[in-house]
């Protein structure tokens, strides 16, 4: 008897799966189920295609193969016959980048801005971590010890230590970041006290907060900053006059609660009613429901418009420089006149970096917004 | 927008009438030991941050000789950046002591808004660039040109008005910023470009050819620019009136930031009296008598500041023109001090 080992039937090793069709897979594949689907996509990517190649080589030419990155003055950046194309003038950038960062704030006193934005990305690096470790003294330090710790560090300590630097002197990228920093921070505790005061079965609480968020919805940033800027003056007294930053600040801290408000009012009005019927039928005070069963899903949901507003306050900070404060779009204004480097290039060059800053800072928050909600969805995927 | 600003600067014409009986503005700078001076921040040679993050330029200097004669001190100054829609405010509102922004001095701006002018210092005018090649001498060869504006600006104004008066065809091309309107200029959708004379040398240095252009000398409007005070306080007028003065004067007699100490042994009386060996003049103003000697010591005389932040000594390179001493065919000219 011999024993059949070797059966012809049998396959005794998987047989190896076979490619799928190259129409279907790989760059081809993905090509074809994603730009070439249909008769109006295969337009779409073109003309997209065609808009790419268009802009994408000018601007490239421009803003790096053509460009100037070192020089003294203007010279640098001057067409010459050996080198007729000039793109951007980085060298002007590069020369006035202190002040395009610091303003007008003491050279020698400088180093108190960049222990401010360490202490800034470490507080924002904590806060946004996830999985960081003690998130809960994160909170203090970003929202009680951050603030009280940049303003004397950035202002001055009174009775010696720091020798103060008035907020006139405060420029560029320094003004706004704080200038975003605070209005972020301020409006989204002060947005959600408003959008529940909005919902509030308490007549007078509701009425002052839908007086406040229509009545500053109602008027232009501009017309509030120069409310803030030009009339309070006026009402206050002589002798108390609050500094022009000061009340910038809180101009567009005011005006971005309102916003965030309306934002947040959307989530709540999403959350079912059978949530608040479940928490109070377990016996929780209005305070601790909406702390522990209310807000976390309204804002969970909110995320998205949250980001929305702060990007969107992020930008409207240039509209400072109306009231005469300097921003980094006005400095970069007040350099680019700079006779010293007047060029055919220096106003385009002056901002595209302020297009880059900006860009790269929205673009960043907008990703991380993106990352915040997909880890919080994964509750729902269940 | 401009009919929202002129009613706050109604409401903040009628405060300042109000309040400025009271204002006592020397004292109140005094006790607060600055002077808060209103700039322009953005416009290089007058008002402007230089790569260190320093304010220069004429006006500011300006403000730097008012704080020497105040408190010994030229740098006692704080600028407060002010755009062309909220300086007027911010002087009504008392924001700041004094306005020098290479504002115009019109009878409508001295008359109507709560501020007095205290004088002249720099004669802009309105001129045309063209390019060479046109072989244009004379504004009045521009008939039926295109010439590229700053839209909205009262540049585009004095435009039509001074072709209107000479009875000549005129195309405009405006803009909204004078950074496109020099552009579309230099892309030669224009024949010519107008705006301030001191504007224009450096708007020139924008241009891809500045050697192929030329400045008329056709004046199309006068624009004295110059320093303006709330109204009410006489005192502190004539201090800011004289500031400038004394600058004048320094630079008619040949005082210098440099021989300043040495002419303080001089024995011409207009000297002693300028630098205050001789007569209570400076107490008069409610200065101290060596209030001129503070302002020539740490700022310089008129010409010396002149040339450092617009003339020779800057990239602007603008010549005195009439900015030039009496004596020396201009129009600045300083009463004497006596």
């Amino acid at each position: 008897m011999t024993v059949a080992t070797q059966a012809a039937y049998v396959a005794s090793s998987p047989i190896p799966a076979i490619p799928p069709p190259s129409a279907h897979a790989g760059v081809i594949g993905w090509l074809r189920a994603n730009l070439f689907s249909s008769p109006f996509n295969v337009a779409l990517t073109i003309v997209c295609a065609l808009l790419i190649l268009w802009i994408v080589p000018s601007l490239l030419r421009f803003l790096l193969i053509d460009a100037v990155w070192t020089g003294a003055d203007r010279q640098a950046c001057l067409a010459t016959p050996e080198h007729p194309e000039v793109g951007a003038c980085w060298a002007f950038v590069r020369d006035r980048i202190n002040f395009f960062v610091y303003g007008f704030y003491p050279i020698d006193q400088r180093w108190r801005v960049d222990v401010f934005f360490a202490a800034l990305a470490f507080g924002v690096g904590w806060l946004t971590w996830l999985d960081a470790p003690r998130r809960d003294i994160c909170l203090i330090y970003f929202f009680a010890v951050l603030p009280i710790v940049s303003f004397l560090l950035l202002h001055g300590t009174p009775g010696g230590g720091l020798p103060l630097v008035e907020t006139a002197k405060w420029g560029g990228v320094l003004v706004t970041v704080v200038v975003a920093a605070v209005g972020i921070v301020v409006s989204l505790p002060l947005g959600v006290l408003l959008a529940l005061g909005r919902r509030s079965e308490m007549p007078a609480v509701r009425l002052f907060s839908v007086i406040f968020i229509e009545f500053v919805r109602g008027v232009p940033l501009i017309t509030v900053l120069f409310m803030a800027s030009v009339m309070l003056p006026l009402f206050l007294p002589d002798t108390w006059s609050p500094d022009k930053l000061l009340r910038a600040l809180v101009g567009v801290a005011l005006f971005s609660a309102a916003y965030m408000a309306e934002v947040v009012r959307a989530g709540l009005q999403a959350i079912p009613r059978g949530q608040h019927e479940a928490a109070m039928a377990v016996g929780l005070s209005y305070w601790k429901a909406m702390y522990l069963i209310i807000l976390p899903q309204a804002l969970k949901i909110t995320i998205p418009n949250i980001v929305n507003s702060a990007v969107g306050l992020f930008k409207d900070t240039t509209l400072v420089f109306i009231v005469g404060i300097f921003d980094l779009l006005k400095t970069v204004e007040a350099a680019r006149g700079d006779p010293q480097w007047a060029t055919p290039v220096t106003s385009t060059t002056g901002y595209a970096f302020v297009a880059i800053f900006y860009f790269l800072s929205c673009y960043a928050m907008s990703r991380y917004a993106r990352y915040v909600e997909a880890r919080l969805a994964q509750g729902d995927r269940r | 927008m401009a009919r929202v600003m002129t009613r706050i600067a109604l409401a903040a014409v009628l405060s300042a009438i109000a309040s400025a009986a009271t204002a006592q503005t020397l004292n109140t700078i005094k006790t607060r030991g600055v002077l808060n001076c209103g700039a322009n921040g953005t416009l290089a040679g007058f008002g402007a941050p230089d790569a260190q993050g320093r304010w220069t330029g004429l006006d500011v200097d300006f403000c730097r000789a008012i704080a020497a004669a105040i408190f010994n001190d030229a740098n006692k100054v704080k600028f407060v950046p002010l755009s062309s829609k909220d300086r007027f405010t911010a002087l009504q509102t008392g924001e700041v002591d004094v306005l020098v922004r290479n504002t115009t001095w019109t009878s409508s701006r001295d008359t109507t808004l709560g501020l007095n002018f205290t004088g002249v210092n720099f004669y802009d005018h309105q001129a045309f660039m063209v390019r060479k090649a046109l072989q244009v001498k004379s504004a009045l060869e521009l008939n039926d040109a295109a010439i590229c504006v700053q839209q909205g600006t009262t540049t585009e104004l004095n435009l039509a008005d001074y072709f209107r008066a000479r009875k000549m065809k005129l195309k405009t091309v405006t803009f909204a910023s004078a950074d496109e309107a020099i552009k579309a200029y230099d892309s030669k959708r224009c024949d010519g470009y107008t705006t301030d004379a001191s504007g224009i040398r450096s708007e020139m240095r924008k241009l891809v050819n500045p050697d192929e252009h030329v400045i008329l000398d056709d004046v199309v409007s006068k624009e004295p620019l110059g320093p303006a005070v709330r109204q009410g306080d006489d005192q502190w007028f004539d201090i800011v009136k004289w500031v400038h003065f004394a600058m004048l004067t320094a630079e008619e007699f040949g005082v210098t930031k440099a021989n300043v100490d040495e002419q303080l042994k001089s024995d011409i009386p207009d000297l002693k009296r300028l630098l205050g060996s001789e007569g209570k003049h400076g107490e008069a103003l409610g200065l101290t008598n060596d209030w001129a000697y503070r302002i020539i010591k740490q700022v310089g005389n008129y010409g010396e500041v002149f040339e450092r932040n617009v003339g020779q000594g800057s990239p602007l390179k603008l010549p005195r023109g009439y900015n030039a001493l009496w004596s020396k065919g201009g129009l600045q000219y300083a009463p004497p001090i006596r």
